[in-house]
């Protein structure tokens, strides 16, 4: 047979179309270990500041077959999103990415996609809890890079002028205790001031459910009925019957953003990277003070970690990389950069870290403070696979009547039926 | 050319016959690239997403047991299916609507006789040029329930604010006055383009007559525009029923409030699939409803559509008796 032009012409065209098909599912990966020059690629991906662009260069000094690659994703959703989509595509993940602790609950069923980074070297390097939280199965996912232990952070002038000692000390030793020393106070401070005592129910649940050891779910992960959780149920009572406690604002809303201008609450839950925020919302007002004291003990919110995906290419010097990066002397590098609270029981007793102190909040040592604070965290709670679904529903129910201003008993029921739909058990 | 072979002609050459197929089959072979593209990304995801939404479908780990309907009947027995439904019709209709008659009004305003018409009319896609994070970072500025500008302008009225993220009328409202901020301009230019198309000797016979200004706009402007209407209008639905951005970015967790007061379809699908449910199985079921609900108002706007066409057919005579009426 003797082809015509146009049938030719046609058969390129279609295998033209096929071949650029066929490119769409080659990805942009460098498929070798090595680069032309024979030195190692890392890519390490992290979201808003891990304070590492001095530690990088110092690495590849100290290491010149290394060239690191920085990624930086600007929300920690955005890197959420981003790390999601490489463990379903099975690549395209950076050797090293950086994962925030809320993220473990649901990476947790996908041990198996990353490294055992577990090794006698780092073996008590963090403080238990840390460690704990990115354990699954004896198998460490992740090394810790830095916390948020609470504490209270309060405006010592409307303390004074409600007649509530101001001091940090003072404040401190008065609202040692549970959470009902922190209401009562409350209490006494919203009849003789009349602004509202914290920002929002939703931030200060957030708070309380963290000491809980079983939010909602038992240890082997099978999620207990939202109408049996006794804990939850109270944690939510309490926060209902003191609603006139509260400010009803939601929290990095544009309303809680400029209630700092305007003395919209006298005191909020304040995690270590809290301060930053607290710190920019509040350009021009003077009175923030940080008082060393949590009720019920301590808490965690947030912090982050290293972790190795096994889809990589160079896994073993990725796990070398993070490992250094996440000793207590570079993570105190990094703080003093970024102010990224250390997760290290050296970095932590460190003079470097304990003798910071902070201008904006009267001189507060926060160094010291957020030190006392995370040695008084016992235990974070148990967060597994259905954490998120769940929390999102009492999240949202105590949204109702805090922010939007409905009922608490109608806006439980409302929560128990959404729980229902979700068919977990 | 003929296409009947006479029955005592000679069999056709190999060559004879490669030039019949060529001249059957090339126009097919020809607007078959953009079949064949859609193929392979508009037809093969639709049926793929079926065989998903019939499965227990993990975002990471893949496909897990079949489950048969029961990912459909989840999600129609949801609360939220329905909030979703409800707030992607409402926005639906508080933005389209106002849109389109805005949209014209100002087309109108512009095809008369301005000084510095580059400038107006450049001046109405300015908006549509804005980022749309851009928009609901400003939009979020006027309409926070607290702070915002609307709620101040509000009180020194002596009214109480109105709650935006509160009730679900005024979230929509909120966010339809986003969508029309940023469409509006947009499409008064088509109708702009579309109001310079129509023959001026029209409108003199008009004026001749003796219409008045606004009988010319409603009985010549507005039925001259009939088709073009009807281009917005469809592109409007399609683009209405779609809507995400600016009710994800309508507050700071972007899951379309405590209440869902403000989530569309769409948010309700990227929540069961990306959010901790991680349940592509769901989500597919969702995009399957999503794509039925489109094709059902696909349809009534195609009979609607007929109804107007051969309603703008024996629409000359109305304008002219208009016409000699007025």
């Amino acid at each position: 047979m003797k082809p015509t032009r146009r049938t030719v012409l046609a058969g390129t065209a279609a295998a033209a179309a096929a071949a650029s098909l066929a490119a769409c599912g080659g990805g942009s990966g460098s498929d070798s270990a090595t680069n032309a020059d024979g030195k190692v690629e890392l890519t390490v991906a992290t979201f808003n500041e891990f304070g590492y662009e001095e530690l990088f260069t110092q690495y590849m000094d100290e290491n010149p077959d290394v060239i690191i690659k920085a990624k930086k994703a600007a929300t920690s959703d955005d890197a959420r999103k981003n790390l999601m989509t490489g463990l379903a595509a099975g690549k395209g993940l950076a050797d090293i990415e950086g994962v925030e602790v809320a993220w473990w609950a649901e990476l947790a069923q996908y041990a198996q996609k990353f490294e055992d980074l577990a090794s006698p070297e780092v073996e008590g390097r963090w403080v238990e809890w840390k460690t704990e939280a990115a354990t699954v199965d004896g198998k460490l996912l992740g090394y810790g890079t830095d916390i948020g232990p609470e504490a209270i952070a309060y405006r010592s002038d409307l303390f004074a002028k409600a007649g509530l000692p101001s001091s940090r000390e003072e404040v401190a030793a008065l609202l040692e205790g549970g959470w009902d020393t922190y209401f009562e106070v409350g209490q006494q401070f919203v009849q003789a001031a009349g602004i509202p005592w914290y920002d929002g129910a939703g931030g200060t649940y957030n708070g309380m459910i963290q000491q809980v050891a079983n939010p909602y779910e038992k240890s082997d992960g099978t999620p207990i009925p939202l109408k049996d959780n006794a804990d939850v149920k109270s944690v939510y009572d309490q926060l209902a019957a003191h609603k006139d406690l509260s400010a009803g604002l939601a929290q990095w809303s544009e309303d809680w953003t400029a209630a700092f201008q305007n003395d919209g609450f006298a005191t909020m839950l304040c995690p270590a990277w809290m301060t930053g925020p607290i710190q920019g919302n509040s350009e021009g007002v003077e009175g923030w003070d940080i008082a060393n004291v949590f009720p019920g003990g301590g808490g965690n919110w947030g912090g982050s970690y290293l972790s190795v995906p096994a889809q990589g290419k160079n896994v073993e010097a990725a796990k070398k990389l993070a490992a250094w990066l996440t000793a207590p002397e570079q993570q105190i590098v990094a703080f003093k950069a970024k102010g990224t609270f250390p997760s290290q029981k050296k970095a932590l007793e460190s003079a470097d870290v304990t003798g910071v102190t902070n201008e904006f909040f009267n001189d507060a040592p926060v160094g010291q403070i957020f030190s006392d604070r995370a040695t008084a965290i016992e235990t974070q709670p148990f967060v597994g696979p259905k954490f998120f679904v769940i929390n999102t529903v009492v999240a949202d129910a105590i949204t109702r009547w805090d922010v939007d201003g409905g009922d608490p008993a109608a806006s439980w029921d409302q929560a128990i039926t959404q729980y229902d739909e979700l068919g977990l058990s | 050319m003929s296409s009947s072979p006479a029955p005592a002609r000679a069999p056709l050459t190999w060559r004879q016959r490669l030039s019949r197929w060529d001249q059957r089959l090339s126009p097919y072979l020809f607007i078959s690239p953009f079949f064949l593209l859609f193929l392979v990304t508009g037809l093969f995801p639709i049926v793929y997403t079926a065989w998903v939404s019939l499965h227990d479908w993990d975002l990471i780990m893949g496909q897990g047991p079949f489950v048969g309907l029961q990912n459909f009947q989840d999600v129609l027995g949801s609360a939220n299916f329905y909030k979703a439904l409800r707030n992607t019709f409402s926005i639906f209709l508080l933005s389209s609507v106002p849109q389109v008659i805005a949209a014209i009004l100002i087309a109108y305003v512009l095809d008369a006789n301005l000084r510095a018409k580059t400038f107006w009319r450049m001046g109405v896609l300015l908006p549509y040029v804005i980022a749309p994070v851009a928009v609901s970072l400003i939009f979020g500025k006027i309409f926070a329930d607290e702070s915002g500008l609307v709620n101040s302008l509000l009180g020194t009225m002596g009214i109480d604010g109105i709650g935006w993220h509160k009730s679900p009328f005024a979230a929509h409202l909120a966010i339809a006055t986003m969508v029309n901020f940023r469409w509006t301009g947009y499409n008064a230019l088509i109708f702009l383009a579309a109001m310079q198309a129509v023959p001026r000797e029209i409108y003199e016979a008009a004026i001749i007559d003796g219409a008045s200004r606004m009988h010319r706009f409603l009985h010549v402007t507005v039925p001259m525009l009939r088709p073009t209407i009807i281009f917005v209008v469809i592109t409007s639905t399609i683009g209405g029923l779609q809507i995400f951005d600016e009710p994800r970015m309508f507050d700071t967790s972007g899951l379309g409030g405590a209440d869902r007061q403000w989530m569309t379809m769409t948010m309700y699908l990227y929540e069961l699939g990306w959010g901790p449910q991680v349940s592509f199985g769901k989500a597919s079921a969702v995009a399957w409803l999503l794509f039925l609900i489109i094709v059902l108002i696909g349809l009534l706007n195609f009979a609607i559509t007929r109804r107007i066409a051969s309603g703008g057919s024996a629409h000359p005579t109305t304008r002219r008796t208009r016409g000699r009426r007025g």
